[in-house]
Protein backbone atom coordinates (compact mmCIF):
# COMPACT_ATOMS: atom_id res chain seq x y z
CA UNK A 1 0.00 0.00 0.00
CA UNK A 2 1.51 3.46 -0.66
CA UNK A 3 0.61 5.10 2.27
CA UNK A 4 2.37 2.30 4.35
CA UNK A 5 3.62 2.92 7.27
CA UNK A 6 7.41 4.17 5.77
CA UNK A 7 5.94 7.47 4.62
CA UNK A 8 4.29 8.01 7.91
CA UNK A 9 7.72 7.38 10.10
CA UNK A 10 9.57 9.20 7.30
CA UNK A 11 7.11 12.14 7.80
CA UNK A 12 7.83 12.05 11.61
CA UNK A 13 11.47 11.53 11.47
CA UNK A 14 11.25 14.55 9.54
CA UNK A 15 9.16 16.50 11.72
CA UNK A 16 11.48 14.67 14.81
CA UNK A 17 15.07 16.52 13.18
CA UNK A 18 13.54 19.91 12.09
CA UNK A 19 12.28 19.78 15.74
CA UNK A 20 15.07 19.51 17.18
CA UNK A 21 17.48 22.13 15.08
CA UNK A 22 14.47 24.34 15.97
CA UNK A 23 15.30 23.85 19.85
CA UNK A 24 19.10 24.24 19.07
CA UNK A 25 18.59 27.20 16.81
CA UNK A 26 16.56 29.22 20.24
CA UNK A 27 18.60 27.60 22.23
CA UNK A 28 22.15 29.11 20.82
CA UNK A 29 20.27 32.73 20.47
CA UNK A 30 19.99 31.84 16.27
CA UNK A 31 16.26 33.39 15.52
CA UNK A 32 16.48 33.79 12.04
CA UNK A 33 17.72 30.19 11.77
CA UNK A 34 14.59 29.19 14.09
CA UNK A 35 12.22 31.16 12.52
CA UNK A 36 13.50 29.20 8.95
CA UNK A 37 13.04 25.90 11.30
CA UNK A 38 9.46 26.28 11.79
CA UNK A 39 8.59 27.65 7.94
CA UNK A 40 10.01 24.02 7.10
CA UNK A 41 8.57 22.07 9.58
CA UNK A 42 5.27 23.73 8.36
CA UNK A 43 6.10 22.53 5.04
CA UNK A 44 7.13 19.10 6.01
CA UNK A 45 3.76 19.20 7.42
CA UNK A 46 2.16 20.47 4.51
CA UNK A 47 3.99 18.60 2.11
CA UNK A 48 3.13 15.42 4.00
CA UNK A 49 -0.53 15.94 4.04
CA UNK A 50 -0.88 16.73 0.54
CA UNK A 51 0.90 13.84 -0.44
CA UNK A 52 -0.51 11.38 1.87
CA UNK A 53 -4.40 13.19 1.35
CA UNK A 54 -3.52 12.43 -2.71
CA UNK A 55 -3.20 8.77 -2.23
CA UNK A 56 -5.66 8.32 0.51
CA UNK A 57 -8.13 10.18 -2.33
CA UNK A 58 -6.99 7.23 -4.99
CA UNK A 59 -7.10 4.42 -2.41
CA UNK A 60 -10.56 5.29 -0.90
CA UNK A 61 -11.89 5.63 -4.41
CA UNK A 62 -10.81 2.48 -5.17
CA UNK A 63 -12.20 1.08 -2.28
CA UNK A 64 -15.50 2.60 -2.96
CA UNK A 65 -15.67 0.97 -5.85
CA UNK A 66 -14.70 -2.13 -4.55
CA UNK A 67 -17.34 -2.00 -2.22
CA UNK A 68 -19.78 -1.94 -5.00
CA UNK A 69 -22.52 0.22 -3.57
CA UNK A 70 -24.21 1.27 -6.36
CA UNK A 71 -27.60 0.13 -6.46
CA UNK A 72 -27.96 0.99 -10.05
CA UNK A 73 -27.60 -1.56 -12.81
CA UNK A 74 -24.28 -0.51 -14.64
CA UNK A 75 -24.00 -2.14 -18.44
CA UNK A 76 -27.01 -4.29 -18.00
CA UNK A 77 -25.00 -5.64 -15.29
CA UNK A 78 -26.44 -5.29 -11.54
CA UNK A 79 -24.29 -3.92 -8.76
CA UNK A 80 -23.56 -6.54 -6.07
CA UNK A 81 -25.74 -4.47 -3.48
CA UNK A 82 -28.58 -4.48 -6.14
CA UNK A 83 -28.10 -8.16 -6.89
CA UNK A 84 -28.14 -8.93 -3.43
CA UNK A 85 -31.62 -7.00 -3.24
CA UNK A 86 -32.92 -9.03 -6.11
CA UNK A 87 -32.21 -12.09 -3.99
CA UNK A 88 -33.80 -11.21 -1.05
CA UNK A 89 -36.93 -9.96 -2.87
CA UNK A 90 -36.74 -13.96 -4.77
CA UNK A 91 -36.66 -14.86 -0.74
CA UNK A 92 -39.82 -13.55 0.09
CA UNK A 93 -41.33 -14.26 -2.82
CA UNK A 94 -40.57 -17.80 -2.88
CA UNK A 95 -41.42 -18.02 1.08
CA UNK A 96 -44.67 -15.93 0.27
CA UNK A 97 -45.62 -18.61 -2.68
CA UNK A 98 -44.70 -21.46 -0.37
CA UNK A 99 -46.83 -20.46 2.39
CA UNK A 100 -49.75 -20.01 -0.01
CA UNK A 101 -49.86 -23.16 -2.18
CA UNK A 102 -49.46 -25.19 1.29
CA UNK A 103 -52.14 -23.05 2.80
CA UNK A 104 -54.17 -23.69 -0.54
CA UNK A 105 -53.55 -27.58 -0.29
CA UNK A 106 -54.65 -27.44 3.65
CA UNK A 107 -57.44 -25.54 2.75
CA UNK A 108 -58.36 -28.23 -0.02
CA UNK A 109 -57.63 -31.42 2.44
CA UNK A 110 -59.73 -29.78 4.74
CA UNK A 111 -63.13 -30.76 4.01
CA UNK A 112 -62.15 -34.57 2.79
CA UNK A 113 -60.72 -35.65 6.25
CA UNK A 114 -63.92 -33.15 7.70
CA UNK A 115 -66.19 -35.62 5.46
CA UNK A 116 -64.58 -39.13 6.32
CA UNK A 117 -64.70 -38.56 10.13
CA UNK A 118 -68.03 -37.05 10.28
CA UNK A 119 -69.44 -40.07 8.16
CA UNK A 120 -67.55 -42.61 9.48
CA UNK A 121 -69.02 -41.55 13.07
CA UNK A 122 -72.40 -41.32 12.01
CA UNK A 123 -72.31 -44.55 10.26
CA UNK A 124 -70.26 -45.92 13.56
CA UNK A 125 -73.77 -45.63 15.58
CA UNK A 126 -75.88 -46.86 13.09
CA UNK A 127 -73.43 -49.91 12.85
CA UNK A 128 -73.78 -50.57 16.37
CA UNK A 129 -77.75 -50.45 16.19
CA UNK A 130 -77.49 -53.29 13.82
CA UNK A 131 -74.81 -55.19 15.54
CA UNK A 132 -77.58 -55.52 18.36
CA UNK A 133 -80.30 -56.11 16.54
CA UNK A 134 -81.86 -52.69 16.55
CA UNK A 135 -82.55 -52.67 12.82
CA UNK A 136 -85.34 -53.36 10.51
CA UNK A 137 -84.93 -54.44 6.48
CA UNK A 138 -85.85 -51.11 5.43
CA UNK A 139 -82.72 -49.03 7.54
CA UNK A 140 -80.50 -52.03 7.10
CA UNK A 141 -81.22 -51.25 3.78
CA UNK A 142 -80.57 -48.17 3.81
CA UNK A 143 -77.53 -48.66 6.09
CA UNK A 144 -75.35 -50.65 3.78
CA UNK A 145 -76.37 -48.05 0.44
CA UNK A 146 -74.25 -45.25 3.00
CA UNK A 147 -71.62 -47.67 3.71
CA UNK A 148 -70.83 -48.48 -0.04
CA UNK A 149 -70.83 -44.66 -0.53
CA UNK A 150 -68.63 -43.76 1.90
CA UNK A 151 -66.28 -46.22 1.16
CA UNK A 152 -66.20 -45.05 -2.55
CA UNK A 153 -66.12 -41.56 -1.46
CA UNK A 154 -63.41 -42.62 1.36
CA UNK A 155 -61.24 -44.02 -1.14
CA UNK A 156 -60.72 -40.84 -3.49
CA UNK A 157 -60.66 -38.86 -0.44
CA UNK A 158 -57.63 -40.86 0.61
CA UNK A 159 -56.16 -40.32 -2.71
CA UNK A 160 -56.88 -36.83 -3.12
CA UNK A 161 -55.21 -36.16 0.80
CA UNK A 162 -51.97 -38.11 -0.18
CA UNK A 163 -51.93 -36.55 -3.41
CA UNK A 164 -52.49 -33.19 -1.19
CA UNK A 165 -49.88 -33.79 1.64
CA UNK A 166 -47.12 -34.91 -1.26
CA UNK A 167 -47.87 -31.49 -2.81
CA UNK A 168 -47.05 -29.87 1.05
CA UNK A 169 -44.16 -31.84 0.86
CA UNK A 170 -42.37 -30.61 -2.44
CA UNK A 171 -43.73 -27.25 -1.62
CA UNK A 172 -40.77 -27.26 1.24
CA UNK A 173 -38.28 -27.28 -1.46
CA UNK A 174 -37.83 -23.22 -1.15
CA UNK A 175 -36.14 -23.91 1.76
CA UNK A 176 -32.77 -24.72 0.07
CA UNK A 177 -33.26 -22.53 -2.65
CA UNK A 178 -33.75 -19.45 -0.58
CA UNK A 179 -31.01 -21.21 1.95
CA UNK A 180 -28.67 -20.90 -0.88
CA UNK A 181 -29.37 -17.57 -2.03
CA UNK A 182 -29.51 -15.87 1.68
CA UNK A 183 -25.95 -17.62 2.55
CA UNK A 184 -24.75 -15.87 -0.46
CA UNK A 185 -26.23 -12.54 0.53
CA UNK A 186 -24.75 -13.24 4.10
CA UNK A 187 -21.48 -13.85 2.28
CA UNK A 188 -21.18 -10.63 0.68
CA UNK A 189 -22.20 -8.64 4.00
CA UNK A 190 -18.70 -10.18 5.43
CA UNK A 191 -16.96 -8.98 2.70
CA UNK A 192 -18.28 -5.16 2.95
CA UNK A 193 -17.85 -5.74 6.11
CA UNK A 194 -13.83 -6.08 5.66
CA UNK A 195 -13.84 -3.17 3.23
CA UNK A 196 -15.48 -1.11 5.08
CA UNK A 197 -12.80 -1.76 7.95
CA UNK A 198 -10.30 -0.48 5.44
CA UNK A 199 -11.59 2.68 4.71
CA UNK A 200 -11.77 3.01 8.65
CA UNK A 201 -8.38 2.12 9.32
CA UNK A 202 -7.25 4.74 6.27
CA UNK A 203 -9.31 7.39 7.51
CA UNK A 204 -7.36 6.70 10.94
CA UNK A 205 -3.99 7.34 9.15
CA UNK A 206 -5.28 10.80 7.50
CA UNK A 207 -6.35 11.75 11.60
CA UNK A 208 -2.40 10.96 12.07
CA UNK A 209 -1.30 13.22 9.35
CA UNK A 210 -3.57 15.82 9.54
CA UNK A 211 -3.31 15.62 14.02
CA UNK A 212 -7.42 15.33 13.82
CA UNK A 213 -8.38 14.11 17.63
CA UNK A 214 -12.00 12.64 17.73
CA UNK A 215 -14.30 13.40 21.19
CA UNK A 216 -14.83 9.33 21.64
CA UNK A 217 -16.48 9.80 24.21
CA UNK A 218 -18.79 12.24 22.98
CA UNK A 219 -19.31 9.85 19.64
CA UNK A 220 -19.93 7.04 22.19
CA UNK A 221 -22.76 8.73 23.98
CA UNK A 222 -24.18 9.99 20.53
CA UNK A 223 -24.61 6.63 19.13
CA UNK A 224 -26.04 5.39 22.40
CA UNK A 225 -28.73 7.98 21.90
CA UNK A 226 -29.75 7.35 18.40
CA UNK A 227 -29.55 3.20 19.86
CA UNK A 228 -32.45 3.89 21.99
CA UNK A 229 -35.08 3.50 19.10
CA UNK A 230 -38.70 4.53 19.79
CA UNK A 231 -40.57 1.37 21.33
CA UNK A 232 -43.51 2.36 19.30
CA UNK A 233 -41.54 1.69 15.95
CA UNK A 234 -41.06 -2.09 16.78
CA UNK A 235 -38.05 -3.92 16.13
CA UNK A 236 -39.36 -7.66 14.34
CA UNK A 237 -38.39 -11.12 15.39
CA UNK A 238 -35.76 -11.32 18.58
CA UNK A 239 -33.12 -12.94 17.01
CA UNK A 240 -31.31 -14.01 20.56
CA UNK A 241 -34.02 -13.80 22.78
CA UNK A 242 -32.80 -16.08 25.03
CA UNK A 243 -29.23 -13.72 25.36
CA UNK A 244 -31.61 -10.56 26.33
CA UNK A 245 -32.88 -9.64 29.83
CA UNK A 246 -35.26 -7.17 28.02
CA UNK A 247 -37.07 -9.51 25.79
CA UNK A 248 -39.61 -11.95 26.47
CA UNK A 249 -38.69 -15.79 25.31
CA UNK A 250 -42.09 -17.02 24.90
CA UNK A 251 -45.92 -16.79 25.39
CA UNK A 252 -45.25 -17.43 28.87
CA UNK A 253 -43.17 -14.84 29.68
CA UNK A 254 -45.63 -12.44 27.90
CA UNK A 255 -48.51 -13.91 30.49
CA UNK A 256 -46.17 -13.50 33.62
CA UNK A 257 -45.07 -10.11 32.60
CA UNK A 258 -48.77 -9.31 31.71
CA UNK A 259 -50.34 -11.06 35.55
CA UNK A 260 -48.02 -8.86 37.17
CA UNK A 261 -49.17 -5.82 35.60
CA UNK A 262 -53.17 -6.88 36.78
CA UNK A 263 -53.82 -8.66 33.87
CA UNK B 1 -69.16 -11.89 15.80
CA UNK B 2 -67.23 -9.51 13.48
CA UNK B 3 -63.61 -9.77 13.44
CA UNK B 4 -61.01 -7.67 11.27
CA UNK B 5 -57.42 -9.14 11.41
CA UNK B 6 -54.75 -6.60 10.58
CA UNK B 7 -51.29 -7.72 9.50
CA UNK B 8 -48.70 -6.63 6.62
CA UNK B 9 -47.87 -10.29 5.35
CA UNK B 10 -51.31 -11.98 3.39
CA UNK B 11 -49.88 -15.18 4.85
CA UNK B 12 -49.90 -14.02 8.11
CA UNK B 13 -53.29 -13.00 7.89
CA UNK B 14 -54.66 -16.53 5.86
CA UNK B 15 -53.70 -18.11 8.94
CA UNK B 16 -55.12 -16.02 11.49
CA UNK B 17 -58.16 -16.33 9.25
CA UNK B 18 -58.02 -20.36 9.06
CA UNK B 19 -57.51 -20.54 13.01
CA UNK B 20 -60.15 -18.24 13.58
CA UNK B 21 -62.39 -20.08 11.45
CA UNK B 22 -61.51 -23.33 12.86
CA UNK B 23 -62.69 -22.09 16.68
CA UNK B 24 -66.46 -20.82 14.87
CA UNK B 25 -65.57 -17.18 13.82
CA UNK B 26 -66.57 -17.40 10.01
CA UNK B 27 -67.08 -13.40 9.92
CA UNK B 28 -63.76 -11.83 9.41
CA UNK B 29 -62.29 -8.89 7.26
CA UNK B 30 -58.34 -8.48 6.73
CA UNK B 31 -56.38 -5.18 6.50
CA UNK B 32 -52.99 -4.76 5.61
CA UNK B 33 -52.20 -1.58 7.79
CA UNK B 34 -53.36 1.10 10.33
CA UNK B 35 -54.59 3.46 7.87
CA UNK B 36 -56.76 1.34 6.32
CA UNK B 37 -57.60 -0.67 8.98
CA UNK B 38 -58.60 2.68 11.02
CA UNK B 39 -61.62 3.49 8.32
CA UNK B 40 -62.95 -0.12 8.39
CA UNK B 41 -63.74 -0.24 12.06
CA UNK B 42 -65.16 3.15 11.81
CA UNK B 43 -67.62 2.18 9.30
CA UNK B 44 -68.10 -1.38 9.64
CA UNK B 45 -69.55 -2.65 12.83
CA UNK B 46 -67.12 -4.94 14.31
CA UNK B 47 -66.90 -6.86 17.67
CA UNK B 48 -63.04 -7.58 17.60
CA UNK B 49 -59.86 -6.69 16.71
CA UNK B 50 -56.82 -8.57 15.92
CA UNK B 51 -53.89 -6.63 14.65
CA UNK B 52 -49.61 -7.23 14.18
CA UNK B 53 -47.53 -4.30 15.50
CA UNK B 54 -45.20 -3.91 13.20
CA UNK B 55 -46.97 -2.28 9.66
CA UNK B 56 -45.72 -0.07 7.44
CA UNK B 57 -47.31 2.96 7.56
CA UNK B 58 -49.59 3.00 10.86
CA UNK B 59 -48.16 0.42 13.71
CA UNK B 60 -50.52 -2.15 15.50
CA UNK B 61 -49.80 0.30 18.52
CA UNK B 62 -51.05 3.52 17.37
CA UNK B 63 -54.12 1.43 15.72
CA UNK B 64 -54.67 0.62 19.07
CA UNK B 65 -54.67 4.30 20.51
CA UNK B 66 -56.86 5.25 18.03
CA UNK B 67 -59.22 2.80 18.53
CA UNK B 68 -58.89 3.69 22.36
CA UNK B 69 -59.10 7.25 21.26
CA UNK B 70 -62.22 6.99 19.26
CA UNK B 71 -66.07 7.28 21.13
CA UNK B 72 -67.30 4.59 19.23
CA UNK B 73 -64.57 2.37 18.94
CA UNK B 74 -63.22 2.15 22.40
CA UNK B 75 -65.06 -0.79 23.78
CA UNK B 76 -63.60 -3.11 20.96
CA UNK B 77 -61.31 -5.69 22.49
CA UNK B 78 -57.77 -6.11 21.00
CA UNK B 79 -55.88 -9.00 20.81
CA UNK B 80 -52.43 -8.14 19.41
CA UNK B 81 -50.38 -11.19 17.31
CA UNK B 82 -46.89 -9.50 17.01
CA UNK B 83 -43.19 -10.55 16.60
CA UNK B 84 -42.41 -7.90 19.06
CA UNK B 85 -40.93 -8.74 22.40
CA UNK B 86 -39.72 -6.62 24.34
CA UNK B 87 -41.06 -6.24 27.91
CA UNK B 88 -41.25 -2.56 27.37
CA UNK B 89 -43.68 -2.84 23.91
CA UNK B 90 -45.49 -5.26 26.15
CA UNK B 91 -45.69 -2.90 29.05
CA UNK B 92 -46.50 -0.07 26.30
CA UNK B 93 -49.51 -2.05 25.08
CA UNK B 94 -50.88 -2.82 28.32
CA UNK B 95 -51.14 0.58 29.37
CA UNK B 96 -52.75 1.61 25.79
CA UNK B 97 -55.55 -0.46 26.44
CA UNK B 98 -54.56 -3.98 24.85
CA UNK B 99 -56.67 -6.76 25.63
CA UNK B 100 -54.44 -9.75 25.00
CA UNK B 101 -51.12 -10.38 23.53
CA UNK B 102 -49.47 -12.87 21.52
CA UNK B 103 -46.13 -13.69 20.10
CA UNK B 104 -45.48 -14.84 17.10
CA UNK B 105 -44.55 -17.29 16.36
CA UNK B 106 -48.13 -18.86 18.09
CA UNK B 107 -49.91 -21.90 18.21
CA UNK B 108 -53.40 -22.48 17.54
CA UNK B 109 -53.88 -23.43 21.14
CA UNK B 110 -52.87 -20.30 22.43
CA UNK B 111 -54.40 -17.96 20.28
CA UNK B 112 -57.69 -19.85 20.98
CA UNK B 113 -56.84 -19.56 24.82
CA UNK B 114 -56.73 -15.88 24.56
CA UNK B 115 -59.42 -15.16 22.49
CA UNK B 116 -61.70 -17.13 25.29
CA UNK B 117 -60.17 -15.36 27.85
CA UNK B 118 -60.74 -12.01 26.20
CA UNK B 119 -64.65 -12.82 25.48
CA UNK B 120 -64.78 -14.42 29.58
CA UNK B 121 -63.74 -11.30 30.74
CA UNK B 122 -65.94 -8.64 28.76
CA UNK B 123 -68.67 -11.09 29.14
CA UNK B 124 -68.36 -11.60 32.89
Amino acid sequence: MPYDEKSISDFEATLKSHARQLVESLEQGRFGEAVEMIHRLNQARDYGLYVEVGKLTRELHNAIVKLDLDARYKHGEPSQMADANDRLSYVVEMTEKAANRTMDLVEECMPLADYVSQEAQSLATDWKRFMQREMNADQFRDLTRRIDQFLSRSLDSGEQLSGHLRGILLAQDFQDLTGQVIKRVTQLITEVEVNLLQLVVMAGKVDRFAGIQHDHEQMRTERQMSDKKVPSRGEGPQIHADKRDDVVTGQDDVDDLLSSLGF
Amino acid sequence: MKILIVDDFSTMRRIIKNLLRDLGFTNTAEADDGTTALPMLQSGSFDFLVTDWNMPSMSGIDLLRAVRADERLKQIPVLMVTAEAKRDQIIEAAQAGVNGYVVKPFTAQVLKEKIDKIFERVNG
